[in-house]
């Protein structure tokens, strides 16, 4: 066996060094083209959006001049959806977590219900658009109204929910409950008083997380059939509606016509962003008061 | 488990039997646990008497914190958890399937070895036990919450941050706040696991001094892993060692004059 | 010790009496007590529910759907015409067009995320780490329809300048697009694998000279293989169940093609187009919603079955 020459080694070393620094590089740019990406379509749907975002457009009714639609239909069929999700997925989301981390016996089946969720959560969406048209609108006889949207969106994110809450709940000291039951404290009690209020931060975190996420869902309601006519605006959860994805889906699919309405559709994106923002911060922002306190 | 209820008591340990005609709150009989198939207490019996300081004192994992948590049942909270035996508190089995357990946390108090206040004001940590018991009367919690807090020795550094949140007390307040949370409800018995061992030596001091006011109205339980304290504090004294009650006497025979020579051994610092 | 303590003696209340006194009403708690998990039963009862509901829903209809057509042609047909005097449906050109923009995507997403991954698990500093790894993170969070919106109002005219006779809808377009939209997905679950990857097994390696490229090639990633490979699988089912930028994007055209300029429908886009026209409820259309929906629900299951199967049977014991 040679030995190794000790300016082959040298030689060697350097070309390795080189490869590594050549790989550190291209691994960075790797890492940034995602957020590259990210700025180009944001700058993109700003620079077409931004001149369409007047009072008017934020206000008015949908139209059939570009000129003159607004999306307030579109906003107002968000919000009422948004007040059916709020409290649905709330109850299901925390009552689940409850009774899996809680309640349930450690065992078969709580393996069940976990493998379950898990599952669920990695249905695609589109699916629980048809679980919605055949239960909701088809079987329940509801049409394509607020309400129906709002539960299919609400079983859609309910398995985010529940794992959230899970965490949340799973995050309170065991400390804290052993004091409440050593003062002859009941189990619910326990959970009303002690275990709930401090994972409230973190539940409420996770809800709005997954709300954000529920309002940005388009094809599920595709599938509902949810128009985007001019129908009058919603006032209540029995009304037909449109919502602020669906109105940019057939702005978009209208531009092939009409140039126009690529620039509606990216205004009414620059509104769905800032809806979706505003959302993720108030999440932060509880999230930090949270660990502030602890 | 035996399912009998109202045994009559046969104080059958020497130390129960030769105390001077106390009451006998808790009595525990020929009591086994197991978690899964570690078998954690082997045939303990043990009697404590009302208004006395007992402390229990072995080396770490000898199960005398199983024990102390079996007395209220908190021991349950660990799925896996098997017993047989008796223990009763005021002539019931505690241990019994029909006993409401509840009650007997309600009437028996403990305090952990961290401090635990809860995430609340000062206030509401020590209302707490009143008002999941119905009381709801503000003027009462008014009276209780101070009494208690005078009882633990805390309103005077307290009485003006009440509505603050309890985690900005020290780590010797926080103790004295959950002993008041505890006196709160007006238990018979309190039970302490180790309730200093997080504590630095002068909230240790005070803790100790509270104790000594505190069996004057109360009886109480405390394991404890220092066992200065064990002989500063406590009228009697049990020793644990692998799960088994070696010896349970007087606190000064025991420190003084040991029977099982390894109560010696430990006592003079030869393990643990 | 300063103040002294009456504990309960000269005092008004008496709180242990009170407290034997509310135990004695106290029957409405009890009831609270026992009716509580109950009721968080029902409610946990949901979610079994609306996977049953899931499964009962379109295997019902399905089964409707394949009275009329026969199970062994829709799985073997490469001809689909819903909408044709004599309609056809064989579900190859979904599964197909399925298929090629979940493997485009997967072009994309694999090595990007991958290197990503790499990047900020073996060479970032804990501070540039936690900066990027949010802001990545907000891509997986942008509304799938925007990446539509993107999809075919900006990359689609952008290929067709580089790509002559690239059709205004193609797959190639959305394909990439999902593509990015994974990245986080590949990068976030790979790098979770990887910084699992204990460092006493790197430090070996760096002590002998290794470069930090050779360790991330021959110790950690071979070391977190099962973990990389199960991100990859639900990436890949993650672009399987992508709807909204393929609906856009990639246009209608059922023809069985392997053609990338060309457009295609996915599953996903074909159950948009059908249940946004205006069909009535029982005939074969309508029906074959289903029959393509529980493909599709398979397909995403088995992946995810997979993924969870992988990390768990293959999971480095250190």
């Amino acid at each position: 066996m040679e030995h190794m020459n000790a300016n082959q080694v040298q030689n060697k070393m350097s070309t390795r060094i080189r490869k590594n620094s050549i790989a550190k590089g291209l691994f960075f740019l790797s890492t940034i083209f995602g957020l590259i990406i990210l700025v180009i379509l944001l700058v993109r749907v700003f620079s077409q959006g931004i001149g369409w975002l007047d009072w008017n457009f934020l206000t008015g009714r949908l139209s059939t001049d570009p000129e003159k639609a607004g999306i307030m239909g579109a906003f107002l069929g968000t919000a009422w959806m948004m007040l059916v999700i709020i409290p649905v997925t709330f109850i299901l989301g925390v009552g689940t977590a409850i009774y899996i981390e809680l309640y349930a016996k450690k065992g078969r089946v709580q393996s069940i219900i976990q493998t379950n969720i898990a599952n669920l959560a990695g249905v695609p969406s589109i699916v629980y658009g048809l679980l919605g048209l055949t239960i909701f609108v088809r079987l329940m006889d509801l049409g394509n109204i607020v309400l129906a949207g709002g539960l299919t969106l609400s079983l859609l994110i309910m398995p985010i929910l529940i794992v959230s809450a899970q965490e949340a709940l799973r995050a309170v000291p065991q400390e804290l409950s052993e004091a409440s039951y050593g003062m002859g404290a009941t189990k619910w009690q326990t959970i009303k008083k002690i275990i709930l209020p401090a994972a409230l931060p973190g539940i409420l975190t996770g809800s709005i997380l997954a709300l954000s996420r529920a309002i940005g869902e388009t094809a599920p309601l595709t599938v509902l059939g949810i128009p985007a006519l001019l129908i009058p605006f919603p006032e209540g959860l029995f009304d037909s509606f449109t919502a602020l994805p669906m109105q940019i889906y057939y702005w978009t699919l209208d531009a092939v016509l009409t140039e126009e309405y690529a620039y509606l559709a990216a205004a009414a994106i620059i509104v769905l962003l800032g809806l979706m923002l505003l959302l993720n911060s108030i999440a932060i922002i509880i999230r930090n008061k949270f660990q502030q306190r602890l | 488990m035996s399912p009998e209820k109202g045994i009559n008591i046969d104080p059958q340990t020497k130390a129960s039997s030769s105390s001077n005609n106390k009451k006998v709150v808790y009595h525990t009989k020929d009591f086994n646990l197991w978690y899964g198939d570690n078998h954690a207490l082997k045939d303990i019996n043990l009697s404590f008497n009302e208004k006395e300081v007992t402390a229990i004192i072995g080396p770490s994992g000898c199960g005398k914190s199983t024990y102390i948590k079996s007395l209220n049942r908190m021991v349950e909270l660990v799925p896996s958890v098997r017993t047989s035996g008796v223990i009763s508190y005021s002539d019931k089995n505690i241990l019994d399937k029909t006993f409401k357990v509840e009650d007997l946390r309600t009437r028996v108090g403990m305090v952990f070895q961290k401090p635990n206040p809860f995430p609340k004001s000062v206030f509401e940590n020590v209302a707490y036990g009143p008002k999941i018991h119905g009381i709801r009367n503000k003027k009462v919690l008014n009276e209780i919450v101070e009494r208690s807090l005078r009882g633990a020795y805390l309103w005077d550094e307290v009485k003006d941050r009440l509505n603050e949140n309890a985690y900005g007390l020290s780590g010797g307040q926080q103790q004295r706040l959950c002993i008041a949370r505890c006196m709160a409800i007006e238990p018979e018995v309190i039970l302490m696991d180790e309730p200093t061992s997080a504590l630095d030596p002068k909230s240790t001091l005070h803790i100790e001094e509270l104790v000594q006011e505190l069996k004057k109205e109360y009886s109480i339980i405390i394991v404890t892993h220092n066992m200065q304290q064990a002989a500063r504090i406590s009228d009697k004294t049990a020793f644990f060692l692998n799960g088994e009650v070696v010896e349970f006497d007087k606190t000064d025979t025991v420190f003084t004059n040991p029977a099982d020579s390894r109560t010696e051994d430990y006592i003079s610092g030869r393990f643990g | 010790m300063a103040n002294n303590n009456d504990l309960n003696k000269n005092s008004k209340v008496n709180v242990r009496e009170m407290i034997a006194n509310n135990k004695e009403k106290n029957s409405l708690s009890n009831i609270t007590e026992k009716l509580v998990p109950t009721l968080l039963f029902l409610i946990t009862a949901v979610s079994i529910l609306t996977t049953i509901g899931i499964i009962y829903t379109l295997l019902s209809e399905a089964i409707e759907f394949f009275r009329r057509v026969p199970i062994w042609e829709f799985f073997t047909s490469v001809e689909l015409d819903p909408f044709g005097p004599d309609p056809e449906f064989g579900i190859l050109p979904l599964i197909n067009g399925t298929i090629i923009s979940s493997l485009i995507a997967m072009a994309v997403a694999g090595p990007i995320g991958l290197m990503t991954a790499v990047y900020l698990s073996e060479y970032a500093s804990e501070k540039v780490r936690r900066t990027l790894k949010p802001l990545l993170e907000v891509l997986a969070g942008i509304p799938t329809i925007v990446y539509g919106f993107f999809a075919f109002t900006f990359v689609t005219p952008i290929l067709q300048l580089i790509i002559p006779g690239l059709s205004l809808t193609n797959i190639l377009s959305p394909g990439l697009v999902i593509g990015v939209m994974i990245i986080p997905m590949i990068a976030s679950l790979s790098e979770d694998a990887m910084t699992s990857v204990p460092n006493s097994m790197r430090e070996g390696a760096l002590a002998l000279g290794s470069t930090k490229l050779e360790v991330a090639l021959k110790v950690v990633i071979p070391a977190a293989f099962s973990g990389i490979i199960s991100s990859f699988v639900l990436a890949i089912s993650r672009a399987i169940g992508e709807t909204m930028i393929v609906a856009i994007a990639s246009g209608s055209s059922k023809d069985f093609t392997f053609d990338i300029t060309e457009s295609m429908q996915t599953m996903t886009a074909y159950i948009v187009e059908i249940s946004s026209g205006d069909i009535s409820t029982g005939t074969t259309m309508y029906y074959s919603l289903y029959a393509v929906a529980i493909t599709l629900f398979v397909f995403t299951l088995i992946m995810n079955l997979l993924a969870r199967y992988i990390s768990r049977k293959f999971r480095e014991e250190y």
